[in-house]
């Protein structure tokens, strides 16, 4: 506890760390990078809660772990109910300088444990959720998700995802609980900087950060970084915070209000094998439904919109 | 003062939790458990059980929930029945593996299609492999007394499984009958606080259910079915101690009643036990050398007992109210397995008997022990398994 000063540069980042070597994640997973950011920034009184997903696997098998924190392993959809059950024990127990996160996948979140999560939030349970979002069910071989962006490649969309992408931080905004982020691990100060804000706020705290996945988006794993800079560069993905319902956008996305200074989304897309099989209508169907979407935080960004 | 209370079987389960100093519960209600988890709101909110209480939204989360608090170091309590228990096996499966002696009354209720409230056990009876001790109870005060119990059983580090405390649907959840509550102290010092040895715990991080290879699955697998084995020595003494302090012994594993003669044994479950023992007595008087033998815990299914009484008698006379589709009653099912590596074993037939809540009374088990005591004449059965009542 006591980091709670805002950071300027990773070089002020905690030198602990708490993601210990012999993890058995993907090269260039960015999950795993926002798992090391996560805990340097929470540092290690906090009490995990992971469902099944590829964060189940990656600290590796029994008898040893890379977290270096405790982890409640638990079944595919419960995130939001095991941690209820966490927070409570604590609560009971006289715990209180101890932080329960869940740390769920896209379909742990999206899709099956969407259930548990709207009932935990619902209940104000005093924790952070952190949906990591490869954009598909990265854990049993790229499977489509409700997080899966139109028109990309999964195994089970070969050709291509016919569906939209289910806009989780409104959802959760819809729940009005006290605060709802997005971030990436290719801005870590923006990251860390939410965490810790999240970690002084009571009840439930949702953060919703985009994880690029080269193993399921086709990219180099060099690469992963450069993907998430793109994703918010050409405003695909946008990092913004709803602090007790007001909306606001973050650096640097709050720059790219104005559609000029956005990158085109071709850019991004083209650079993933997840979106080889898109047309030339498809791109500009995406197109439009991004600069649609800017218009709405745009709207609620200027106006300090209370959702 | 012990003090003594004329309740229903769901308040009294409620009571039990209480006593039990239970600190965490989650909890979804559904007919017939709801008035557990109303009168457990009733005792939280009023402040006279200091207990932390999560609202969850559905079953599934109830048992996900209790995971959470029991591996964060609470004393966890549920109830839940019928649709609400097989929504659960998923997460008792993960509960039991985790080693977690979490309570959980089920009060059991048939499944649909059609909706049916009504008394049937096929709804814990099917959950036999999910790892979870399963005790049955005849009457009120049994209750109490073996949710006391089932903490004391599960805590212990032989054990370290959770356990159903199963009562029927409206038979026992809605009916008054007078129960005895011990004194709080006495119950503490029965029941100490729950010290669990591996708990999620910051200053001594451990990670609970990670990936668990071929290499050592099996190992984890068969210190479960240790624990179940050493149940079968646990649950009768603990029934046996718990009745030199409070007066009450359910029968440990098997409650056996005018057996040690018997020609003709009836083996039941929860209230029909109770119904059984008017039956015998009556048919005594008729001469017949008949007994009762009421099993109370499923699982750790009881089969070295089975085989004892089967030692002396000519014929089992089992009463199932529930059926595994495609095979018979579950206790006939065990009973069978148990004996079939013994050499001389009494003839016995399968009686399917008050599915879906329909009436079982001493009538009916009298109607059953007569056909038995036929067969048991001729040494022969005439039918494997007799559905009771069945309408033509
Ligand atoms: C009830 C249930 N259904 C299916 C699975 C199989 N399963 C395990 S992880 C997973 C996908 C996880 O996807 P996501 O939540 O996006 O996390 P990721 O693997 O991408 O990190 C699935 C389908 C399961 N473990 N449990
Ligand atoms: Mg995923």
């Amino acid at each position: 506890m006591g980091e709670t000063k805002i950071i300027e540069s990773i070089k002020g980042l905690s030198k602990e760390e708490y993601l210990l070597k012999g993890h058995i994640a993907c090269a260039g997973c960015g999950a795993t990078i926002a798992l090391r950011l996560l805990f340097k920034a929470l540092g290690n009184r906090v009490i995990m809660v992971i469902p099944a997903c590829c964060s189940s696997v990656i600290p590796g098998p029994y008898p040893y772990t890379s977290f270096a924190v405790p982890v409640q392993n638990i079944i595919f959809e419960s995130t939001g109910a095991t941690a209820s059950g966490v927070v409570a024990a604590l609560r009971k127990r006289g715990i209180n300088d101890v932080t329960v996160v869940g740390w769920a996948g896209d379909g742990g979140t999206f899709d099956i444990g969407i259930q548990a999560l709207s009932g935990a939030a619902e209940r104000g349970t005093d924790f952070i959720y952190i949906c990591y979002d490869n954009e598909a069910y990265g854990n049993t071989g790229v499977q489509r998700s409700g997080a899966t962006p139109y028109g990309a490649w999964t195994t089970t969309t070969p050709t291509g995802k016919k569906e939209r992408k289910k806009d989780m931080p409104f959802i959760m905004a819809a729940h009005k609980i006290p605060y709802i982020a997005t971030a990436c691990p290719s801005y870590p100060i923006d990251f860390i900087r939410k965490l810790r804000k999240a970690r002084e706020i009571k009840g439930t705290r949702f953060i919703h950060l985009l994880a690029p996945c080269p193993t399921g988006w086709r990219y180099d794993a060099s690469k992963t970084v450069q993907m998430g800079r793109l994703a918010v560069q050409t405003g695909m993905w946008v990092l913004f915070e709803i602090e007790y319902g007001r909306f606001k956008l973050n650096p640097p996305s709050d720059e790219l209000i104005d559609k000029a200074k956005r990158r085109p989304l071709e850019e991004y897309l083209t650079l993933q094998g997840r979106f080889r099989r898109l047309g030339e209508e498809d791109i500009q169907k995406k197109q439009k439904w991004v600069d649609e979407d800017w218009e709405r935080y745009r709207r609620y960004h200027q106006t300090m919109c209370l959702i | 003062m012990a003090q003594t209370v004329i309740d229903t079987a769901n308040h009294i389960a409620a009571y039990a939790a209480k006593a039990a100093r239970v600190q965490v519960i989650a909890a979804y209600p559904i007919t017939p458990q709801t008035s557990i988890v109303e009168r457990i709101a009733e005792l939280v909110e009023s402040g006279e059980f200091d207990a932390e209480y999560i609202r969850v939204e559905s079953e599934h989360s109830a048992m996900a929930a209790c995971i959470g608090a029991a591996a964060a170091g609470a004393r966890t309590f549920t109830a839940t029945a019928a649709h609400g228990l097989v929504l659960m096996h998923e997460p008792m499966h993960w509960a039991s593996g985790s080693r977690l002696p979490i309570v959980m009354p089920v009060a059991n209720r048939a499944l649909g299609p059609g909706w049916n409230i009504w008394a049937d056990s096929t709804d814990s009876m099917s959950q036999r492999d999910t790892g979870w001790i399963q005790f049955y109870c005849a009457d009120n005060q049994e209750v109490f007394d073996t949710i006391i119990q089932a903490y004391k059983l599960c805590e212990n580090e032989r054990i370290l499984l959770p356990a159903m405390v199963c009562l029927e649907a409206f038979i026992l959840t809605h009916t008054y009958m007078p129960v005895k509550i011990p004194d709080q102290e006495k119950i503490d010092d029965f029941l100490p606080h729950y010290k669990p040895n591996w708990i999620l715990d910051v200053s001594n991080p451990l990670s609970h259910g990670n990936i668990l290879s071929p290499e050592w699955y099996m190992e984890f697998r068969y210190m479960m079915q240790e624990s179940m084995e050493n149940a079968k020595q646990l649950i009768p003494e603990i029934d046996k101690e718990y009745s030199k302090h409070f007066g009450f012994e359910h029968g440990g594993l098997v409650d056996k009643y005018k057996c040690d003669d018997a020609d003709l044994i009836l083996l039941t479950v929860g209230t029909i036990g109770s119904e059984a023992k008017v039956a015998v007595d009556n048919l005594r008087r008729e001469g017949l050398k008949i007994g009762s033998a009421r099993i109370r815990v499923f699982r750790p299914f009881p089969k070295e007992e089975i085989r004892k009484l089967a030692e002396n008698a000519q014929m089992f006379a089992v009463i199932d109210r529930g059926i595994s589709f495609g095979m018979e009653g579950f206790i006939a099912e065990e009973t069978k397995a148990s004996l079939c590596s013994q050499n001389d074993r009494p003839l016995i037939a399968g009686f399917i008997a008050g599915l879906g809540g329909r009436d079982v009374t001493f009538k009916t088990i009298e109607k059953i022990a007569k056909k038995s005591a036929e067969w048991m004449q001729r040494g022969r059965i005439e039918k494997e398994t007799v559905w009771v009542d069945l309408k033509e």
